[in-house]
């Protein structure tokens, strides 16, 4: 603050209307499957590797233990043993607590019903998948993909990337001239989701259906069993919240409302100091 | 202090307040049933273009012995309290007979020595469980496509009704009497089979004896356990809750390829 800048402000017009209304429709999808997805894991809070269920010994359990007078809830991850009670396992009101994998606010609806769960999810997912199709189909013929999600040539320099890393950690975010663009973390990001979490979704999804092992058999092959289908749709939908923190976090970080609008109207304001421009 | 106190009071009750009005928006959601009807809509999408794009006479992998689950589950009713179960289950299933009825040619009433003698098939497959686990056992019983060509099915046959023995649930007015259907595409597969036998050793009560169906490619709700009776019908409508089986007029899908 030694001398004084004068900015500019640029409104831009950032998101196209194929990306503003899938945005939003995957918004709504992908938090009705995950609500589902919980509801439909919880019919039994465990997971296994392989074909077949190992009851004794899934990697993943959620349960309830009682010893003596009090139930806990109890997380079991291989060999290591957490205390989860009022989150995984064991929730509910204080004093009205029932053993369930996920808690009642994270399913649709609170109360056990699989039945509720498997009819959101499989509408959910034709939405996304559709919505997914209208996405990818949009944004190659419109070059979206290859314009904006693609890394340049100068992103891609060793300099660039640990220059981005170390700005990253500082939560210190592109400004200006360079916000027109996406960073290459953020074009890394976009891609695994879009080409690689997302599709492995859909796909170990499929797998679970015993009509398509029987139809396409390769399927359940490639993941090793419907048992590992099941968990790396379970991993997946991790990655998928995980990315969603991340995300929400950091359109708070950089602006909260010029993010929203963007993604609402498509114009994004940039402030752009005198002499920066282009 | 205290207000520190007061303050997490506070706080606490508005959270538990806004988790309240939470749930119960998503329940009055879930609830409405119009939005039931219509996330009900994707039921038949996904059986029309399972239909569509897989073969329906595509066989279930078939898994070796080496496979086969130790600790396979039994679900459902796994002892049956129904007084003529009972009644059979003391006599060692001696005066059991399995009856064919409805538009058949020929009705029939089978003992088990009649199943037994009757073209059979082996054949070691995955069972998945809608709740989400899976076992793999071994099921030896008769093919049910050469027996129903022996009954004669009615040229108006659609659908084949299979009867339990077993209740499930409080009720006793006979509605939660267990019951599954199919249709004659599923009924004539290969692997479509009354199996008799798990894993080499008779079919053991908690897994359905003395006959259990196997349809391969669908759910485990589909394998009807302690079958008494096979109905063939032109539609299921009138049948208890008319959604064609148990957990079908719960809410659950009939095409349980999924």
């Amino acid at each position: 603050m030694t001398e004084s800048r004068s900015v500019t402000k640029v409104l831009t017009y950032r998101h196209t209307l194929v990306v503003r209304i899938s945005h939003w429709l995957n918004v709504l999808s992908i938090c009705l499957l995950l609500m589902s997805g919980l509801q439909i894991f919880n019919a039994h809070p465990s997971l296994y590797w392989g074909q077949k269920a190992t009851f004794a010994e899934p990697w993943l359990h959620m349960g309830a233990v009682t010893r003596g007078e009090t139930t806990m809830g109890v997380t079991t991850l291989g060999p290591l043993s957490f205390n989860t009670t009022g989150l995984f396992g064991y929730s509910g009101k204080v004093g009205a607590r029932e053993p369930r994998g996920f808690p009642s606010w994270a399913t649709i609806p609170s109360y056990r019903a699989l039945v509720d769960g498997r009819h959101w999810h499989f509408f959910f997912a034709w939405l996304f998948v559709l919505n997914g199709a209208f996405y990818v189909i949009g944004n190659l013929l419109n070059g979206h993909i290859r314009r904006d999600l693609l890394p340049t040539a100068d992103q891609l320099t060793r300099k660039h990337l640990w220059h981005e890393i170390i700005e990253h950690a500082r939560l210190r975010f592109p400004k200006g001239e360079e916000a027109r663009r996406y960073n290459v973390i953020q074009k890394f990001t976009y891609l695994a989701v879009i080409f690689g979490v997302l599709p492995l979704m859909i796909l170990t999804g499929l797998t679970m259906s015993p009509a398509v092992n029987a139809g396409q058999p390769w399927l359940v092959e490639v993941f090793g069993g419907r048992q590992s289908a099941r968990s790396l749709h379970f991993i997946c939908a991790n990655l998928i919240v995980l990315f969603v923190l991340v995300h929400v976090a950091l359109v708070i970080v950089v602006g909260f409302f010029n993010s929203m609008r963007s993604m609402i109207t498509g114009r994004y304001v940039l402030e752009i100091e005198d002499g920066d421009a282009a | 202090m205290t207000d520190a106190i007061h303050r997490r009071g506070w706080i606490k009750g508005v959270a538990a307040s806004l988790t309240g009005l939470w749930l119960a928006a998503c329940n009055r959601i879930n609830d409405n049933p119009d939005v039931q009807k219509t996330l009900l809509k994707a039921e038949g999408l996904n059986r029309r273009v399972h239909r569509a794009l897989i073969d329906r006479k595509a066989l279930a992998k078939e898994f070796t012995a080496a496979d086969i689950s130790k600790d396979f589950k039994a679900n459902g009713s796994i002892s049956p309290g129904d007084k003529p179960y009972r009644d059979h289950l003391m006599t060692g299933f001696k005066d059991y007979r399995l009856v064919i009825d409805g538009l058949v040619d020929h009705p029939m009433e089978l003992s088990l020595a009649d199943i037994h003698a009757l073209p059979s098939r082996s054949q070691i497959t995955r069972h998945d469980c809608v709740e989400g686990w899976s076992s793999i056992g071994k099921w030896t019983g008769a093919r049910l496509g050469p027996l129903l060509d022996r009954a004669g099915l009615k040229r108006e046959a659609r659908y084949l009704v299979f009867h339990c023995f077993d209740t499930l649930g409080a009720a006793t007015d006979g509605s939660n009497q267990y019951y599954e259907s199919i249709d004659l595409i599923d009924a004539y597969h290969p692997q479509t089979i009354l199996a008799y036998q798990m894993n080499d050793a008779v079919l053991p009560v908690g897994h359905g004896a003395p006959l259990r169906l196997r349809v391969e490619r669908q759910l485990g709700y589909k394998q009807a356990k302690y079958i008494a009776r096979i109905e063939a019908v032109s539609d299921f409508k009138s049948l208890h809750g008319g959604k064609g089986g148990f957990w079908e007029d719960r809410g659950y899908e009939w095409y349980a390829g999924i």
